[in-house]
C-alpha cells in the first residue's frame, strides 16, 4: 500500500468515480457496484497492490466505524451496574462488560466497579463483536490490554492509522528504535506513546501529528528519520 | 402575468437577460471545499451574486435518542437564510419558505447517501445563505451535495441542481431573483448526473408537458456541468493537501 504511494501512482476519487479501468483487477474497499461496474463510494485515493492485480479505495475522510478484531484506545465515560461505556472516537459508544475484564466472579455494587476502571480511565481493548444493530463490545482479557497507567495518547484521523504504522509497521518500527519508545497504535486514531522519559514521549508525538499532517508525501520515512535525529542531537 | 412581463422587461431585443445572459446561459459558479476547520465535511458555494455555505456533521449520536433509526443514519437538514442575506431585514426565525426548502433539499439528498452504511446515527446538514438572489434551493443542493463528499460519507454519486425559468414562452437556465420575481415560472430540478435520476423537482408558474420536456433536457445539460465542477472542486483541494500544502 505505502509503496504505490512513494510511487505516486495514486489517483483521487469522488462517490460514483468508476474505480476499475482494467477489466482483471479485483476491487476492494470503498466501492459498490451497479450495472457490473465498480465506483467508489467516497471521496478516497485509489492504491494498486502487486502489480495492479488489486486496487483498492481508501477514504481520506471520514469516521472511525469499528470492526471485529480491531485494537482501539478508549476512554470510560460512565461506570454502569454490570458494564463501561467506553467512547472509542467513534459515533458509537462502546460497551465492556464485567464479563470481558475479570474472570473472578464480581458483586455487582457499583463502588466495586469503578474501584476497577473509574471515569476518565484510558483503555486498551479490542473489539469483540459489532454488528451494526448493537453497540460495540470490548474486551481486556488479553494480554498487553487493560487500564494505560503510563505514557500519552496522540490523537490522530482515524484514516491515517495506516500511515502511522507503515508499510508492515516499518514507520512504527523507526520511531521505536529512534526514539526508544514503545508505541501501540490504535486503529480509532488514537496512538500511545510510552517512552523512558517525558521528553521522549512528547517528541514522538509531535513526529506522529507529523506524519498525520504529511501522511500523502513521498519519502516519509526518510523525512522523519532526518526530522528526528535533527531534534536529538 | 403577461402585462407583469412586460412591465419589467426580462428579455431585451438582443435576446439578452437583465443581467446580460444568454437564455441558456448559467450565473459564474464557484465551490470551495472545506473551509470550516470544525465541521467533518464544508463547502461555500457563489452562484452569482448567492453566496451558501454548508457543513455537514457526522456520522454521530443522535440526539434526542428517540429519533434513533435502527436500521440507517438519520440526514437532517437545515437551511438557513441570515437576517443580512435580503435587502430588508429577514428575521431569524425559521420561516414556512425555509422549513419547505429544508425538507426538500433534504429529499434531493437521500436517494445519494448510503444511510444504511451507518445505522443509528445522525448525520447533520446546516445551510446557511449569506446572501440571496434566487435560486438559493439550487445552490444549497450543490454545497450540501459537495460538503457530505468532503465528510467521507458513503454516497452513490453527488447531487447537482439547476433551476429553470420562464420568461413569457421562452426556458431560461438559472434564473436570478429579478426573473423569479417578474418571470412567468420557476422549476428547481436536482439530479445524480451519473445515473441521469431526478431527486427533486417543483415548478411554479404554468408549463405545457412540452416544456417540462424540455425543461428537463436543458436542466440535465446544465447539472452535468456543475456536477464537473464539483467533482474538481473537491479532487483539487485533496490533490493540494497531498501535496503538502
Amino acid at each position: 500500500m505505502a509503496s504505490t504511494l512513494m510511487s505516486g501512482e495514486k489517483r483521487i476519487v469522488v462517490p460514483g468515480d468508476l474505480v476499475q479501468d482494467r477489466a482483471k483487477a479485483r476491487v476492494e474497499g470503498a466501492v459498490y457496484k451497479v450495472n457490473s461496474q465498480i465506483r467508489s463510494k467516497v471521496l478516497g485515493v485509489v492504491l494498486s497492490d502487486d502489480g495492479g492485480k488489486t486496487l483498492k479505495v481508501v477514504p481520506l475522510k471520514g469516521k472511525y466505524i469499528p470492526s471485529e478484531g480491531d485494537l482501539v484506545i478508549g476512554k470510560i465515560v460512565e461506570v454502569g451496574f454490570t458494564s463501561w461505556t467506553v467512547d472509542i472516537n467513534s459515533p458509537y459508544l462502546a460497551v465492556l462488560p464485567v464479563s470481558e475484564v475479570t474472570s473472578k466472579p464480581v458483586t455487582i455494587p457499583r463502588s466495586d466497579l469503578s474501584k476497577i476502571l473509574d471515569e476518565g480511565d484510558l483503555i486498551l481493548a479490542r473489539v469483540v463483536s459489532f454488528d451494526k444493530s448493537k453497540e460495540p463490545v470490548l474486551t481486556i482479557k488479553e494480554s498487553r490490554l487493560g487500564k494505560i497507567e503510563r505514557g500519552i495518547v496522540v490523537e490522530i484521523s482515524p484514516n491515517k492509522v495506516p500511515r502511522v504504522i507503515g508499510k508492515k509497521g516499518s514507520m512504527v518500527k523507526l520511531l521505536e528504535e529512534l526514539l526508544e519508545v514503545n508505541i501501540i497504535v490504535g486503529q480509532n486514531g488514537r496512538v500511545l506513546v510510552v517512552g523512558r522519559n517525558e521528553k521522549r514521549e512528547e517528541l514522538a508525538a509531535i513526529v506522529i501529528k507529523k506524519i498525520e499532517a504529511e501522511a500523502h508525501t513521498e519519502g516519509l520515512t526518510s523525512k522523519v528519520r532526518e526530522y528526528i535525529k535533527a531534534r536529538l542531537t | 402575468m403577461i402585462k407583469r412581463a412586460a412591465q419589467v422587461k426580462l428579455i431585451d431585443e438582443q435576446g439578452r437577460r437583465v443581467d446580460g445572459r444568454l437564455p441558456d446561459e448559467m450565473r459564474p459558479l464557484r465551490i470551495e471545499v472545506g473551509k470550516l476547520k470544525s465541521a467533518d465535511g464544508s463547502a461555500y458555494v457563489e452562484l452569482g451574486s448567492n453566496k451558501v455555505i454548508a457543513a455537514v456533521y457526522g456520522p454521530r449520536e443522535v440526539v434526542p435518542r428517540h429519533e434513533v433509526i435502527p436500521d440507517r443514519a438519520l440526514l437532517r437538514c437545515r437551511y438557513a437564510m441570515l437576517p443580512f442575506s435580503v435587502a430588508e431585514r429577514k428575521s431569524p426565525q425559521p420561516t414556512r419558505r425555509e422549513i419547505e426548502i429544508s425538507k426538500v433539499v433534504r429529499e434531493a439528498l437521500v436517494p445519494a447517501v448510503f444511510l444504511e452504511e451507518y445505522p443509528r446515527t445522525a448525520i447533520d446538514v446546516y445551510i446557511n445563505v449569506l446572501e440571496a438572489d434566487g435560486g438559493t434551493r439550487t445552490a444549497s443542493i450543490i454545497a450540501a451535495a459537495t460538503a457530505l463528499a468532503d465528510a467521507g460519507i458513503a454516497m452513490r454519486d453527488l447531487v447537482a441542481a439547476v433551476a429553470i425559468g420562464k420568461i413569457g414562452n421562452l426556458l431560461v437556465v438559472d434564473i436570478n431573483g429579478v426573473e423569479d420575481q417578474y418571470g412567468d415560472g420557476d422549476m428547481p430540478i436536482a439530479m445524480m448526473p451519473r445515473y441521469g435520476e431526478i431527486t427533486l423537482i417543483q415548478a411554479d408558474g404554468v408549463f405545457t408537458k412540452e416544456e417540462v420536456k424540455r425543461a428537463l433536457e436543458l436542466a440535465s445539460k446544465h447539472i452535468d456541468e456543475i456536477h464537473r465542477l464539483q467533482i474538481k472542486a473537491l479532487k483539487e483541494t485533496y490533490a493540494k493537501i497531498e501535496e503538502g500544502e
